[in-house]
């Protein structure tokens, strides 16, 4: 059944217990998205130190309500890109959409994906990608508001 | 041009709209007209399609007409003096004809459009026209201080137009709210429409709630005060008897597509004094009277509001849709449907855990019945539903300030229409439970 192979038993931890919930201070930007389609939206703060590219991402905070998949995928965000150097976030972050995007024909690597790599199943349900994207759509639109060098998508 | 009349077979085909036959539908000849009703989802799964309230799905006869008329007929209409010209033009005004006394008003009181949304925005941007046209149009004319009254329940499609109808001529956008059960809250009906209303518009079906308006009330006060009622029938239309000209509305949209016809066409009613007086809203070929250089005048309703070479085969189709219900009797319809809607809200309403968004009770409610369910998202819910080849709608089904009203950022939303049989009523509670057991929130489980 196809319906496991998306809902892996990570998803729904983290689901359940998300990370780093709750919208918290200090914080250098914060993006609102919604998905207009079925109305799931989300808050996201992220706190940077030091500038440019070569920032640390400090902190990532949100809010927000959706289905598993978005709130799964904003968690798992979470533990992905704290503590990170920037650039490799955002490289986390182009990797992630590539999979989402990729129509399940795509192969995840664990190595930079960790967590994120349970949402492969996600893909092959273009209805859902969206919603596995939200967040992750949130942290680059919130980055570019403080990094010049880094657009909005 | 010849269609095979839609027999809907082991059906008593005298019968036309508006049948007085209480003979119940016979579900299984009726789906044997589907050709997608016999497909299979996800792995081979029976498909249950509990979404025609989004888009309905198309009988054989309404292919066939469209096809038939593309391979033997097809022309630009009202253009042209060649056979095939005749033959389209007198296509595409029988299909006018046919809907006109499907819906109780004069043939040229109908005007076709893309679909129920721009006949809405027709309305609403002939409206602002009318600042700049002449005397003929001032009822039509918004200004300051004037208000437009919609209700809390609607679709965005009768709910984004008026706000931006506001927005360009200064008028004020008042609205009806919705009660806790999910009806129209009518208690401040004469101080929400008084003198300096213009417009009321609303819808007669819920497409979410179900619920099913008042109208007489809404009517009788805005003619009182002189304001034009536009009526969002897109939901009713295609599941009962509707006689636009007993409702005494001024205007009606409905679309195509959701009454077992293609998409890509709608239609708009207006009375024809109104039309004669309203000005056009799109300009061009077709919609005119005299042309000069610097200036034009235009052509009579319903031409005047049909600008360019119009959706052919659809509406062609369209009067197959509507001759396909004609013949099974739109008494009958609803009739059927509302036993699918009892039998929904009893079997829904008997799983722990789901709580209907809408009236609990059958009277006065169409086929539409949407739920929440405890403790799982509706996207969540309806992926495990469709695992199971039960196809409903999930999210805010563009009543999103609806949905705010209700206190739910999103619903399930199961909608039926004359296809539909009985046991997959039975197959949407199983699927409810299903997801709750998939997620693990039965509530007996613990």
């Amino acid at each position: 059944m196809q319906l496991e192979q998306m809902y892996q038993e990570i998803i729904l931890d983290h689901y359940r217990n998300p990370h780093r919930h709750g919208l918290r201070e200090p914080f250098d930007a914060e993006s609102f998205q919604v998905n207009p389609t079925c109305g799931d939206e989300v808050t996201l703060r992220v706190h940077l130190t030091g500038t440019g590219t070569e920032a640390t991402v400090e902190d990532v905070s949100y809010s927000g309500q959706g289905c598993s998949i978005s709130q799964a995928a904003t968690s798992v965000l979470t533990d992905l890109v704290v503590g990170r150097p920037l650039q490799e976030a955002l490289d986390k972050q182009a990797a992630f959409t590539e999979l989402m995007e990729g129509r399940g024909q795509v192969e995840p690597d664990e190595d930079v994906l960790e967590d994120g790599v349970a949402f492969a199943g996600v893909a092959k349900y273009p209805m859902r990608v969206k919603c596995a994207l939200l967040g992750w759509m949130a942290f680059r639109d919130a980055v570019s508001r403080v990094v010049d060098e880094v657009g909005a998508s | 041009m010849t269609v095979e009349p839609p027999g809907v077979r082991g059906q008593d085909t005298e019968q036309t709209g508006g049948s007085t036959t209480s003979a119940p539908l016979d579900v299984a000849a009726i789906r044997a007209d589907f050709p997608i009703l016999q497909r299979t989802v996800r792995d081979g799964r029976d498909l249950v399609y509990l979404d025609s309230g989004a888009t309905s799905q198309r009988p054989r006869q309404v292919l066939d007409a469209e096809r038939s008329f593309l391979e033997n007929s097809n022309a630009a209409v009202h253009r042209g003096a060649h056979q095939l010209a005749e033959e389209a033009t007198d296509a595409y005004e029988g299909a006018r004809a046919k809907v006109a006394r499907f819906v109780g008003v004069n043939t040229n009181e109908i005007v076709f459009t893309k679909n129920a949304t721009e006949g809405v925005n027709l309305v609403a941007y002939a409206m602002s026209n009318a600042a700049t046209s002449g005397p003929e149009a001032e009822r039509f004319r918004l200004a300051p201080g004037d208000e437009i009254v919609v209700s809390e329940m609607e679709h965005h499609a009768n709910l984004v137009p008026w706000q931006q109808l506001c927005e360009r001529t200064g008028a004020t956008l008042r609205w009806f709210g919705v009660t806790d059960e999910g009806r129209l809250d009518l208690s401040e009906l004469d101080t929400l429409v008084h003198e300096r209303t213009k417009v009321v518009a609303v819808t007669q079906q819920s497409n979410v709630l179900g619920t099913v308006n008042p109208l007489d009330s809404i009517v009788r006060r805005a003619h009182e005060v002189g304001a034009l009622v536009v009526l969002d029938a897109c939901q009713s239309v295609p599941h009962g008897p509707v006689d636009f000209g007993a409702l005494g509305v001024d205007f009606a949209v409905f679309s195509g597509h959701k009454m077992l016809g293609p998409s890509g066409i709608g239609v708009l009613y207006g009375r024809h004094e109104l039309l004669r007086a309203m000005p056009p809203f799109l300009t061009g070929g077709s919609m005119i009277e005299l042309v000069h250089i610097d200036r034009s005048t235009f052509a009579e309703p319903p031409q005047r509001f049909e600008a360019g070479v119009p959706m052919t085969s659809q509406v062609v189709g369209l009067g197959a849709a509507v001759d396909y219900l004609s013949v099974v009797g739109m008494e009958r319809v609803a009739k059927h449907e509302h036993q699918l809607v009892e039998r929904a809200l009893r079997e829904l309403s008997a799983v722990d855990g789901v709580r209907i968004i809408g009236p609990t009770d059958t009277e006065d409610r169409g086929g539409a019945v949407s739920f929440v369910i405890d403790g799982i998202h509706p996207h969540d819910a309806s992926q495990v539903m469709d695992d199971r080849g039960v196809e409903v709608r999930v999210g805010h089904h563009c009543a999103w300030p609806l949905h705010r009203r209700m206190g739910v950022p999103a619903t399930i939303r199961a909608s039926f229409f004359l296809y539909n049989e009985l046991d997959e009523v039975t197959a949407l509670a199983d699927a409810v439970r299903e997801a709750q057991r998939f997620f693990a929130v039965t509530p007996t489980a613990g």
